[in-house]
């Protein structure tokens, strides 16, 4: 059996790509670097793009990442059903490229919040196969661009097709309409989040290992395929 | 060229309404709302036409999910 070689992007400013790597690696899989100026995936089976504050944030969040070089086969093999996880500016990264519907913009009373939440996943997805619908984890989030915001026609397509992932069990933090902390794309094998599961993935380091899950999901995904 | 970006109406523009208050603070009266945005200064050749100053307003300097905007053209 191979291992599934999930690629990690690094950008001029991200922060979380050593951790993604890790959570990678603790799930089974063989973590592969990938440069934001390299349009080459090479030859991964799935896409972490992490968090951070890529390009400074100029702009808008992600905007400047979405259109940087690597983008463009990560967008392309994301439309044919690679598996992608954005986590945070991840996350914002792939909404400004198109790869999933809406915008994340500044918290509501622009406080920025660096706190465990706790998440309810609500959709099987390339990322989630592994946890039950239903199941509540918990993960931290540390953002101060983390307002999930869409049309109301974009919001009610997403409830009506599965496809909101996951859902702050709270009020969210951010204000993010209809608490929505994480989306996929229609075949649900893109999938973008605000709060960030690769930090929850030692007790050690984290707050439990509830985060994990997404990696394991992936992994086991791939290897199944393979 | 001018490109001027706004958040759209229906978009919380919570910078906005922080300094809307903070000119009540001041005790400026009579300033309803305030909404905050982005103003590009691009110089361009003659050769880039209306339609293609549109699509890098629409592409790239606003989002359209959340933005809107106004290109103009200035000597």
């Amino acid at each position: 059996m191979t291992g599934a070689r999930i690629g990690v992007i690094t950008f001029p400013g991200t922060l979380d790509d050593v951790d993604a790597a890790r959570a990678v690696r603790y799930a089974g899989g063989e973590a592969v670097e990938l440069w934001h100026d390299d349009a080459d995936l090479r030859g991964v089976d799935a896409v972490v793009v992490p968090g951070g504050f890529s390009y400074g944030d100029y702009l808008r969040a992600g905007a400047i990442a979405a259109r940087s070089p690597v983008m463009g086969p990560v967008v392309e093999a994301g439309r044919a059903g690679m598996p992608v996880l954005g986590i945070c500016n991840g996350f914002q990264i792939l909404c400004e490229a198109g790869l999933l519907p809406g915008a994340l913009v500044r918290n509501q009373g622009l406080r920025f919040v660096c706190r465990e939440v706790g998440l309810r996943v609500e959709a099987a997805t390339a990322w989630t196969a592994g946890f039950t619908v239903g199941q509540d984890i918990r993960v931290p989030l540390k953002s101060g661009e983390g307002r999930y915001v869409a049309d109301t026609a974009t919001l009610d397509a997403l409830e009506a097709e599965g496809r909101v992932v996951f859902r702050y069990t709270e009020p969210a933090p951010n204000g993010a309409l209809r608490d929505i902390a994480g989306i996929s794309s229609a075949d649900g094998r893109v999938v973008g989040l605000m709060p960030h599961p690769e930090h929850a993935i030692d007790a050690l380091t984290g707050p439990g290992t509830d985060g994990l899950g997404l990696f394991t999901s992936v992994v086991a995904g791939l290897t199944t395929a393979a | 060229m001018i490109v001027d970006v706004l958040p759209k109406a229906e978009i919380l523009d919570p910078q906005g309404q922080a300094v809307a208050r903070a000119m009540g603070r001041l005790g400026v009266a009579g300033v309803a709302d305030v909404r905050q945005g982005k103003h590009f200064e691009l110089e361009v050749d003659d050769t880039v036409g209306d339609a293609e100053l549109e699509n890098i307003a629409a592409t790239l300097l606003a989002n359209p999910v959340i933005e809107e905007w106004v290109v103009r053209r200035v000597s």
